[in-house]
């Protein structure tokens, strides 16, 4: 899986020469478009096989013979998947920064070439050429070059690959909880992957069970039980979607850095808490 | 059974307690214009199914950069209406990159245009041809005005709407009143506030106005004296009649012959 996201960041290389315009945009959104997809895979296919594989080889109940709590159990689990998506993602981080590394150098001397400020000086010089052109060059070269250090390696993007990481801890915990009831990982992995699917959903299912987005009063009432049911039952996943924008040059707060972090704790401890509850009760 | 009504129990305890969190941040993202994107039927017929779920699952940037690049494609071969579907998609998925609407904008009002009013083997009413090219125009003014909109930050969009009014609708209020906008924003070339003055000294009964940011510019030194600057301030001085003896120093070079 890590493999075939540092191919897909690799070939963003080729893909952005398809582009005719904003290469390093691009690259930008197919390497962090890789990250997020593949980070999100990685917690669901990993986590799904945890507890069914352990059931199947026996090792479960000798861990439980054990003085270690059902809750140490799941921990530990969760603390498994979550090291190995860190991992995951720091390889996929550190490749990822080489290859921006190298475009931007190409990009910055591209720059460079275009605006030759030193030339048009000496053109100036020489009554060649309009005075106030080699100022004007110098400006729009350095404007461009500026543009391009802001939309690069900013503390905003390293940021934003971070949420991408909590947010497939998340959705690895989420997976276990799942799985804590569950009696085969298939059904695990598809109700897991629908459960995130319509979690990208809910800002407008909540919206409009909120009545926020102008239709939900005229809704009937079964339709808005349903929407209310989305909203309780899924996770917001959207609001770890800003990878995109950041991509784009938006620029997240510390604060709203902050806050979505507690949000995803929020939703660890609690799914992994839930899946204690459904775990502690199971036969076994 | 117990553990699975506690477990339920507690999700939609979590459910509640994080609606009202989970709006504020909602609010605060849309707040910054972050996930300011838009779902729409468009968006699901042109990305396909599978695009459709790639731009929710987290591939929105790169499915908005695939669709661009299909539109490049329907530029090399013409297909204007093709191509307006397509940037209104990639507008509405990306609809902070100031690059979409600026070149939508410009695909649309300039070259989309042009190719309607030549288009005599396909319109051969001349009339027919002109209303297509005002259609384009429009279009393009569209895109920069939606553009403005999601993007109020950005000096280009606003330098290409003066350009576009200088250019294409030979509107020189309008056009001096955009790069007027343009050079309040941040990270602005200095040419945008030239051009808010020099097209400004078009519009009949703002020449006293106009001469004002004429001067102003001038007072800031020789690196603003340049030649469109230094013809517009002697064109406006003999319209307003401005004693000789009051008249802006101008470089023997860049002198107009006497009236």
């Amino acid at each position: 899986m890590i493999v075939f996201a540092l191919i897909l960041i690799g070939m963003s290389l080729f893909l952005v020469s398809l582009s005719f315009q904003g290469q390093i945009q691009t690259l930008m959104n197919v390497s962090l478009g890789a990250m997020s997809v593949f980070s999100m895979f990685l917690a669901i296919l990993s986590t799904a096989m945890l507890l069914p594989k352990d059931m199947e080889d026996r090792t479960l109940y000798t861990i439980l013979a054990k003085p270690v709590a059902r809750f140490e159990y799941l921990l530990g689990k969760l603390c498994g998947v979550a090291a190995m998506l860190t991992v995951a993602m720091v390889l996929m981080t550190l490749f990822f920064s080489a290859v921006l590394f190298v475009w931007q150098e190409r990009e910055m001397s591209r720059i460079a070439t275009e605006h030759p400020v030193a030339e048009a000086a000496q053109a100036e010089a020489a009554g060649k050429a309009p005075a106030g052109v080699s100022a004007d060059l110098a400006q729009k070269r350095d404007l461009e070059m500026s543009k391009l250090k802001a939309m690069t390696f900013t503390p905003t993007l390293f940021g934003g690959i971070a949420v991408i990481l909590l947010r497939a801890m998340v959705i690895a915990a989420l997976t276990l909880m799942v799985s804590a009831f569950s009696t085969s990982w298939l059904f695990t992995v598809i109700a897991t992957f629908m459960v995130v699917l319509v979690g990208f959903l809910v800002p407008v299912a909540r919206d409009v069970w909120q009545g926020q987005a102008g239709i939900g009063n005229d809704l009937p009432g079964y339709l808005k039980l349903f929407l209310g049911g989305v909203t309780i039952f899924c996770p917001d996943m959207q609001v770890f979607n800003v990878v995109d924008d950041i991509a784009d040059g938006a620029v997240v707060t510390a604060q709203m850095f902050m806050q979505t972090a507690s949000l995803g704790f929020g939703y660890l401890a609690v799914y992994l808490f839930a899946g204690y509850l459904f775990f502690a009760w199971r036969e076994l | 059974m117990k553990g699975r009504i506690l477990g339920i129990l507690v999700i939609v305890i979590w459910g509640l307690a994080r609606l009202p969190i989970e709006t504020r941040i909602s609010a605060a993202q849309k707040a910054n214009r972050l996930g300011d994107f838009k779902i729409t039927a468009t968006l699901r017929q042109q990305a396909g199914q599978a695009g459709f779920i790639a731009v929710l699952g987290g591939l929105r940037a790169a499915v908005a950069d695939l669709l661009w690049i299909r539109a490049y494609v329907a530029w090399q071969d013409t297909q204007w209406g093709k191509m307006k579907l397509l940037f209104d998609v990639c507008t509405a998925l990306q609809p902070r990159r100031v690059m979409f609407w600026d070149n939508a904008a410009w695909h649309m009002a300039w070259n989309a245009s042009v190719h309607a009013l030549n288009d005599k083997a396909k319109v051969p009413e001349p009339v027919e041809r002109w209303r297509n090219q005002q259609q384009y125009l429009k279009l393009g003014e569209d895109y920069m005005l939606r553009g403005i909109q999601n993007n109020p930050d950005s000096w280009e969009l606003y330098d290409r709407l003066g350009w576009f009014y200088r250019d294409k609708m030979n509107d020189k209020l309008k056009s001096a009143e955009a790069y007027e906008e343009a050079s309040k924003r941040p990270g602005r070339l200095d040419y945008v506030r030239r051009q808010a003055a020099i097209q400004l000294a078009e519009v009949p009964g703002r020449e006293d106005e106009a001469y004002r940011k004429l001067l102003a510019l001038y007072r800031e030194g020789e690196k603003e004296w340049l030649p469109t600057l230094l013809k517009k301030i002697q064109l406006i001085e003999r319209k307003l009649k401005i004693p000789q003896n009051q008249r802006v120093y101008i470089p023997p070079e860049d002198r107009l012959p006497p009236e």
